[in-house]
């Protein structure tokens, strides 16, 4: 899931400026699940702006509403009626979210809640780790399902760099070396000697390097739209 | 709610208590004929971990001086981690209030047992005395922040206009 958590109360204030009428706009789904922006963070936010603007002598009209999913523009529908009339949103999806409202509901000044994060697991109570980086070739089939290229911090892909020691890595001794688990993934699984086969290079083409990327899927148009 | 005068100041204490241990404990200080500040609200929560920081806040805004949480001792739960839960979430407000300008003082979370009357008005004075000390909750008297980054702002913002007054 998309991991976000929230920005600093002051932060969000200073978006206000000159907005009357303030939407609080969840998002029902990653958000939810790490706690940032969900349909209660909402409830959290909006009753901190409220009791915040009473004592900076700021007069707004806070409201709340949350879309199960933002980045939908179905979903969007919903929480359409909610937007009417306001003179800003603030948007406690990920940047996705953000953006989407902006787009759909322009001319209506959206602006973040919260930070987005990264692409991760919530491994334990209230502890989120990264993942995922959307590189668009997913390598994880050759290196015992764990990403070298979120997990090793220098997104090493033939093994460990010198840094390495003690199962921890060099950049930050918090961090597993990725390469450790891969080596002590791929023993467990009698799987080693792949280890020492040559791989070609990895194309980085579908990463984020030639710039936002896209994904057209004709089989799923309806043959009138594709006419 | 919105007119007090500081002068005839009486603090508003909200205690959200566990029916289980504190509620109790309330209850058994009265049958003792122990005496602590009447100035408590109590509100009855089938569990801590039922309460949650919206709650809290809520209070604030409807012009609590002082809100706490009471529930069992470690380990006593009836839902094995409740308090723990309620004990975990009240740093987090604290954090909220400071971000909105009130004191984090204003909050806290206590364990007091069911046969703890006098630990219960203890807890009740404590809160009450810290409530006297702080002052009435500015939500309710129109005032300004009084902790944090809003007040820290405020009093530079003040600073640099004594300055700017000498100086000219």
């Amino acid at each position: 899931m998309i991991v976000g958590d929230r920005k600093p109360l002051e932060e969000i204030i200073g978006f206000i400026e000159d907005a009357r009428n303030v939407l609080v706009a969840g998002c029902g789904t990653c958000v939810a699940v790490c706690m940032a922006g969900g349909e209660k963070e909402v409830q959290m936010l909006a009753q901190e702006l409220r009791m915040a603007s009473r004592l900076r002598s700021m007069e707004i009209e806070v409201s709340e509403a949350t879309a199960q999913r933002q980045c939908d523009k179905e979903y969007l529908e919903t929480i359409k009626n909610a937007v009417a009339g306001k003179d800003l949103v603030i948007s406690m999806a990920c940047g996705i979210g953000v953006q989407h409202m902006a787009e759909r509901f322009a001319p209506v000044r959206v602006v973040p809640g919260i930070n987005t994060d990264f692409l991760g697991v919530n491994w334990d109570i209230g502890e989120w780790k990264e993942y995922c980086q959307n590189c668009g070739d997913c390598v994880l089939a050759r290196t015992g399902g764990i990403c070298p290229v979120t997990r090793c911090s220098k997104s090493l892909l033939n093994g460990p760099c010198g840094g390495s020691a003690n199962g921890k890595c060099e950049v930050n001794p918090d961090t597993d070396c990725a390469w450790q688990l891969i080596y002590d993934r791929m023993k467990a699984l009698g799987r080693l000697d792949k280890l020492a086969e040559v791989e070609p290079v990895k194309s980085w083409k579908k990463s984020r390097d030639g710039g936002p990327r896209r994904l057209s899927r004709n089989d799923m148009k309806p043959a009138e739209d594709k006419a | 709610m919105n007119d007090v005068k500081t002068d005839d100041y009486e603090p508003k204490v909200i205690a959200f208590a566990c029916e289980f241990c504190s509620y109790t404990a309330a209850d058994l200080a009265g049958s003792m004929r122990l005496r602590y500040p009447a100035n408590v609200r109590i509100i009855k929560v089938p569990c801590t971990g039922r309460t949650d920081a919206i709650m809290l806040l809520k209070a604030f805004e409807a012009g609590a001086d002082a809100v706490f949480v009471s529930g069992c001792q470690p380990g006593d739960c009836h839902f094995l981690k409740g308090n723990y839960r309620a004990k975990a979430m009240v740093p987090g407000v604290k954090k909220m209030l400071e971000e909105i300008g009130l004191h984090p003082d204003r909050v806290e979370f206590f364990h007091v047992a069911a046969s703890e009357a006098q630990k219960w008005v203890e807890v009740v004075t404590q809160m009450n005395d810290r409530a006297r000390r702080l002052g009435p909750n500015p939500l309710r008297t129109g005032g300004k922040p009084e902790y944090g980054p809003a007040a820290q702002k405020k009093e530079q913002e003040q600073s640099d206009k004594q300055g700017a007054a000498a100086g000219a």
